[in-house]
């Protein structure tokens, strides 16, 4: 067993992440280790990472421990860049052991001050001419060669002109040296893409009590439906954060079939949310800040009542689809779309009537024939055991512990295979369908999978579905 | 309930969607009536079957249509087949499906549904006899339907006649279909009772046959396959032993 990581400490008293625990303990015999466990690690910085939201919304990770914040615009909210560092070290030291700050033009520059540098410098630039080259975080090999060179901080090698470097050295190395100088232009990917209108307010009190929270919320929403009808357009999806001053999150979102700036409305859909969350809202030691962001939006009109009430009834359908979706979850209440397929599980898809789903046309049937296909399909069909002649149709089957005796079928229908879709070596094989009913007038459609002989000896027989 | 003055009240402007079957719209005064609640039992193994009568009487109120199920029943009787319903002529595009993890779930939704005027009916379709879907669960669906005028079709999966606020309760289960050509099953037919309708006397039990193109319920006399010559109908090679004795 090795280590992963270890506290400053026992770093102090020798000991090394990568060092074996026997080699460790030999040192320090009172060392107490703890098995590592990366995921919880990720998790905990996932949770950091939505607390920094509340510094700007664009925050990017930086496994295993890194976080990278674009504060681009945001500093002036926090007095300068320095009373924002100043407030994202006293928040970070209450979330992690021990915090490196660096702050940078480029992303690539502030990670590389703040893992690897290790003495002050006057400024920006001077500090990123200090780093050791490995700052560029190059392979092994690369790093050597770089070394051996005599090529030691990153100032010895911005002096050079690039191409003999690229030459030597392989081109990444100027691609990383110049990301770190600046001198091309990079960007972070945020976690969550910026949302299109954002409100908030923080309090130098927290707010104590889920209702004065949700009365806030109440108030940000009106806000937004101000804004939203200035630039004539409506939400569509709703995100609610709730940030205690622990640095909890606690996150509510809900989202609309049909643009919504409703206050009202919006605030109906959000209770509805919170009415389904699994445990009740903790408020803790206080909410200090509430941001209502309205992540997708669209083009709205606004409303103008017709003699009929037209818009106003599609709107009351509307509504209650997004009800039933914050309630329920959005994948529960679906709109069947009709897909080009001849596989009969794959004709209609389910999609969730919140995303507007276009109508599609659906195939129409040949008048002059009764249903060819079951109202109630199984997904996966079940398997039945069958009495049927070799190559013929079902006479008996037993489906659920009962029998059924076949009165009258048609069949089969023969469905083949995308042959496609499957890799050589495990085809699907060939399914003959028959629509059988049995003598009490059930109707069933059973297929056989598999054709006798040349893809199964002995084919299985399964029941796909029901008719009407 | 309503007291009586607004029952009068609503009285007048009742209007019924006709099942377009002579003999049951004869029964009931004209057809089933809008804003109500009516309500479908059916056996287990029937599940299926009357979930595509209860879908095709829905389609009749025209409008949008929500169908509310519980999960329990999905597993019982299967997903709904979108290509299926376009078969015996419901439209996918009006629909909007509701898979609900419980009946308590199901009944709240549904409430919610029925005051939602634009919908033209709601299907709902729960397992058994749910300990929620009490007296005062179905008298308040009866309400939000009277206020809206959506109509609500409670269809229970092996359910037991129970005291109910429904204005009608129905038994239904699968009938042998009209045979056609070569042994070939035919068209959709249930055997369909009236076991009590609110307000008015009389039931009855009629064997019905879905006609898609005409778009009607006949009765199985004068069904769509009975228009093919008995005696051309049952010539098949490998047709079951005995599945002629059963016609």
């Amino acid at each position: 067993m090795r280590l992963v990581a270890c506290d400053a400490r026992t770093v102090s008293l020798g000991v090394r992440p990568g060092m074996a625990l026997a080699d460790a303990r030999v040192r320090i015999p009172e060392l107490r280790a703890e098995a590592a466990d990366p995921a919880a690690d990720l998790r905990w910085l996932e949770r950091i990472a939505d607390a920094c939201d509340r510094f700007t919304p664009l925050v990017a990770i930086d496994p295993p421990n890194g976080l990278t914040l674009d504060v681009t615009g945001c500093q002036h909210l926090f007095g300068d860049e320095a009373g924002m560092i100043a407030e994202v070290e006293t928040r970070m030291r209450r979330w992690a052991s021990e915090v490196r700050i660096a702050a940078a033009a480029t992303p690539e520059a502030a990670r590389a001050l703040a893992r690897h540098s290790s003495a002050p410098a006057p400024d920006e630039a001077a500090a990123l001419r200090h780093l050791p080259i490995t700052a560029l975080e190059l392979d092994a090999k690369a790093t050597t060669a770089l070394r051996r060179a005599g090529l030691k901080t990153i100032g010895a090698l911005a002096d050079r002109p690039p191409a003999p470097l690229a030459a030597r050295f392989g081109p990444v190395v100027i691609d990383r040296l110049d990301r770190l100088l600046g001198r091309s232009d990079s960007r972070i990917t945020p976690r969550r893409p910026a949302p299109s209108l954002a409100f908030e307010r923080r309090f130098a009190e927290p707010v104590a009590t889920v209702d004065a929270a949700l009365e806030i919320i109440g108030e940000l929403a009106a806000s937004a439906a101000l804004a939203l009808e200035e630039r004539q357009r409506g939400g569509r999806r709703f995100d609610v954060r709730l940030y205690r001053s622990d640095g909890h999150v606690i996150k509510l979102a809900v989202e609309t079939g049909l643009p919504l700036r409703d206050p009202i409305r919006i605030m109906r859909l959000i209770s509805e949310r919170i009415g389904t969350l699994a445990d009740p809202i903790d408020p803790g030691f206080g909410f200090d800040m509430i941001r209502l962001a309205i992540e997708r939006d669209e083009s709205m009109q606004s409303a103008q009542l017709t003699l009929e009430g037209g818009p106003e009834n599609t709107e009351a359908l509307g509504g209650l689809i997004d009800r039933l979706s914050a309630r329920l979850g959005r994948e529960r209440i679906v709109r069947f779309i009709a897909r080009d397929s001849h596989m009969p599980e794959q004709t209609a898809l389910g999609l969730p009537a919140v995303d507007k789903v276009r109508a599609a046309s659906w195939p129409m049937q040949r008048p002059g024939e009764p249903p060819l296909r079951p109202t109630h399909l199984f997904h996966p069909p079940q398997p039945i055991e069958v009495t049927a002649a070799v190559d013929g149709a079902p006479q008996r089957f037993r489906w659920r512990r009962q029998f059924h005796d076949v009165a009258r079928f048609e069949g089969p229908e023969r469905i083949a295979p995308q042959w496609w879709r499957h890799p050589p070596g495990s085809p699907d094989l060939t399914r003959d369908y028959f629509r059988v009913e049995d003598m009490r007038g059930r109707r069933f459609w059973l297929f056989r999978y598999g054709l006798y002989g040349e893809e199964r000896p002995t084919p299985r027989w399964y029941l796909h579905g029901l008719f009407a | 309930m309503l007291d009586g003055r607004a029952r009068m009240a609503s009285a007048a402007k009742d209007s019924f969607v006709p099942t377009s079957h002579t003999a049951i719209d004869r029964t009931l005064g004209g057809g089933l009536l809008r804003g109500r609640v009516h309500e479908f039992m059916a056996g287990e193994e029937d599940g299926g079957s009357s979930a595509g009568f209860a879908g095709i009487l829905a389609q009749r109120c025209g409008g949008a249509m929500l169908w509310l199920r519980e999960e329990a029943v999905e597993q019982q009787v299967g997903m709904l087949h979108a290509a299926g319903l376009v078969q015996i002529g419901l439209d996918p595009g009006s629909l909007i499906l509701g898979r609900l993890p419980d009946a308590v779930s199901v009944l709240r939704a549904a409430v919610d549904a029925l005051r939602c005027p634009t919908l033209g009916a709601v299907i709902v379709e729960v397992k058994g006899d749910p300990r929620s879907l009490d007296l005062t669960a179905s008298r308040r669906m009866t309400l939000a339907a009277e206020t809206s005028g959506v109509t609500a079709l409670l269809l229970k999966i092996g359910g037991l006649p129970l005291p109910s606020a429904a204005q009608t309760r129905w038994r239904i289960s699968a009938a042998p279909s009209l045979i056609l050509a070569a042994n070939a099953p035919g068209y959709p037919a249930w055997d369909v009772e009236l076991l009590r309708q609110r307000g008015r006397v009389g039931g009855g039990r009629w064997r019905v046959e879905w006609d898609r193109e005409q778009e009607r319920l006949c009765s199985w006399e004068e069904g769509t396959g009975a228009a093919i010559p008995r005696a051309l109908a049952p010539f098949s090679v490998d047709r079951p032993p005995g599945g002629l004795s059963a016609l």
